[in-house]
């Protein structure tokens, strides 16, 4: 297993504003990342977490730094780096079924027919959603069309699979009922994660290790914090241990002591 | 039956007896202007009111006496072939030309000033040029049509691919989709409900347009035919005229919508 898995080096985003000086987003963020590690990555609203996501997965290009995988550069979007997004992003003329299909025909095209549906139905049925799978995303819930994205994310079998606020928009039993997916699948096919998250919880229960950012502009990783919890956790039992605890106390400290945002 | 049901059927009835009247009251007062009972023994055969036994429009629309006499059918015909004629060529040039517009910011800056700029000219404006163009009345129609249906489409279309969210292009850049794929996986079917609204105004407009465009260049088709029965002082058939343009007019647009219904994938699914 190679220590420099994903590694993120100086990395510096700034926006240029017409007729005014540049926003520097974040900049001089240093990230090395282990295989099969699940990052969480915490700030305040603005501090630039999508942008720094929005990079790794190459939609956006940074405008100093370099970010490697496998110590290759990353340059432009790719396959190897799939993106759940906040808003699902499933395609609605698509059936679940063939949202899937989509992007593992197109990712593996060296498949045959047979081995595609194997595979399509493998994950559909790796988040529980077998008797959905012919249902257009506009007839399902919110939180079963976020598990078909993160279905879809992991068809294409990613060395990185990157989620912003995967589970920003769905209420809390869905969330955790999501984040139960999340870790079972997890034990079953280790999978390198990057999850932005505004929720303390979420970022300690789900992760190996929580990234603290400062706060934009020129925001950059300001602590970073090691969760030393077995697995597989269980969210009822968490509540009472004194590592998930300290965990807890660490984050909220960053975020509320020494980072607070008075705007908010 | 309940009470909505009732309603749908008498008001209409009620509004139908209401013109009847008018239509009397007018035919009382401009001589000659045809009554209603006269139009309607002028389209379904029988003995009108100056005791004349009359062959109806619509009860022998299929006659052929010659190339200039022909059934009410054959008009029609005549006429919808050119629209449809007409309409197809412009989809399959208006849809790539709106695809391209859509897509690209040059080609937008390039096209929209004289898609804006043609768009507001009534087609019949062309009509003398394309005349003169192609010395044919069938061309010259089908080419009027064409200018017609063109720019709904074009506009429709390229509004279409520039309501594609920027999250399902993220998926196709995820994923590697060539500009192809990317047209034929994301940008159409995001169109397609756009497309077929555009489709739908311009077959409406190209049905107003044909029978105006067929006053000018004489020869057959349902609005030459209505000309002709004014130079004839058949006035009852200008009437039936009007009701039949009327009628396909609106048995097109129903037909139209459902197969846009059929390819919309906001209406499926939410039912
Ligand atoms: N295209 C852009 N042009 C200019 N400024 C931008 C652009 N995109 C983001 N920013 C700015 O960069 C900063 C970081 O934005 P970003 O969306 O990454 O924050 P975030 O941490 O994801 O916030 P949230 O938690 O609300 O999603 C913000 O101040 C934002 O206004
Ligand atoms: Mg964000």
């Amino acid at each position: 297993m190679s220590e420099k898995f994903l590694s993120l080096e100086g990395i510096e985003k700034r926006f240029p504003i017409p007729g005014k000086e540049d926003y520097i987003a974040v900049t001089d963020v240093n990230l090395e990342i282990k295989k099969d590690e699940i990052i969480a990555i915490i700030g305040h609203s603005g501090c630039g977490k999508s942008t720094l996501l929005n990079m790794i997965s190459g939609l956006d290009a940074q405008t100093k730094g370099a970010i490697l995988l496998e110590n290759k550069h990353v340059e432009g979007p790719g396959p190897e780096r799939a993106v759940v997004f906040q808003n699902h992003s499933l395609l609605p003329w698509l059936s679940v079924y063939q949202n899937i299909e989509m992007a593992v025909k197109k990712v593996m095209p060296q498949l045959s027919a047979p081995e595609l549906r194997d595979r399509v139905e493998k994950f559909i049925s790796m988040v529980n959603l077998e008797h959905a799978k012919d249902k257009l995303p506009g007839e399902i819930s919110g939180g079963m069309k976020q598990r078909v994205g993160i279905a879809r994310a992991l068809s294409i079998q990613p060395k990185v699979l990157l989620m912003d606020e995967p589970f920003g928009a769905l209420d809390s039993l869905t969330r955790a009922n999501l984040q139960e997916h999340l870790m079972r699948i997890q034990q079953n096919v280790k999978n390198t994660v990057i999850i932005i998250t505004h929720d303390i919880d979420e970022a300690v229960l789900l992760s190996d290790r929580v990234i603290m950012m400062t706060n934009g502009p020129e925001a950059t990783i300001g602590e970073i914090l090691e969760v030393n919890l077995p697995r597989p956790r269980n969210r009822v039992e968490l509540q009472s241990n004194p590592e998930y605890i300290r965990c807890r106390e660490a984050i909220l400290s960053f975020l509320y002591e020494k980072f607070a945002k008075d705007d908010e | 039956m309940n009470s909505e049901m009732i309603k749908k059927t008498v008001l209409p009835l009620l509004v139908f007896l209401f013109i009847l009247q008018v239509w009397s009251g007018i035919a009382h007062v401009v001589a000659d202007f045809p009554t209603p009972s006269d139009t309607y023994v002028a389209a379904f055969g029988g003995i009108n009111e100056a005791g004349d036994e009359m062959v109806g429009v619509l009860s022998d629309p299929f006659y052929v006496n010659n190339q200039d006499d022909k059934g009410i059918f054959w008009q029609i015909v005549a006429s919808l072939e050119r629209v449809f004629a007409g309409f197809v060529l412009a989809i399959l040039v208006g849809i790539p030309i709106g695809l391209f517009v859509g897509m690209s910011k040059s080609a937008q800056y390039a096209l929209n000033p004289f898609i804006q700029i043609f768009k507001p000219v009534s087609p019949l404006a062309w009509l003398p040029l394309l005349l003169f163009i192609f010395q044919d009345i069938n061309m010259t129609a089908i080419s009027t049509i064409f200018i017609t249906s063109i720019w709904p489409i074009i506009i429709n279309t390229a509004l279409g691919v520039k309501s594609v969210s920027q999250d399902y292009m993220n998926v196709a850049k995820v994923l590697r989709f060539s500009p192809l794929e990317k047209i034929v996986q994301i940008i159409l079917p995001v169109s397609v409900p756009f497309i077929f609204t555009g489709m739908r105004l311009s077959l409406g407009i190209a049905w107003l347009v044909i029978v105006a465009a067929e006053m000018l260049t004489g020869g057959i088709g349902i609005g030459y035919w209505i000309w002709d029965e004014y130079n004839n002082l058949n006035y009852h058939n200008i009437i039936i005229g009007i009701i039949v343009v009327g009628l396909i007019g609106f048995i097109l647009d129903i037909v139209m919508g459902k197969i846009a219904d059929y390819f919309d994938y906001t209406k499926k699914g939410r039912a």
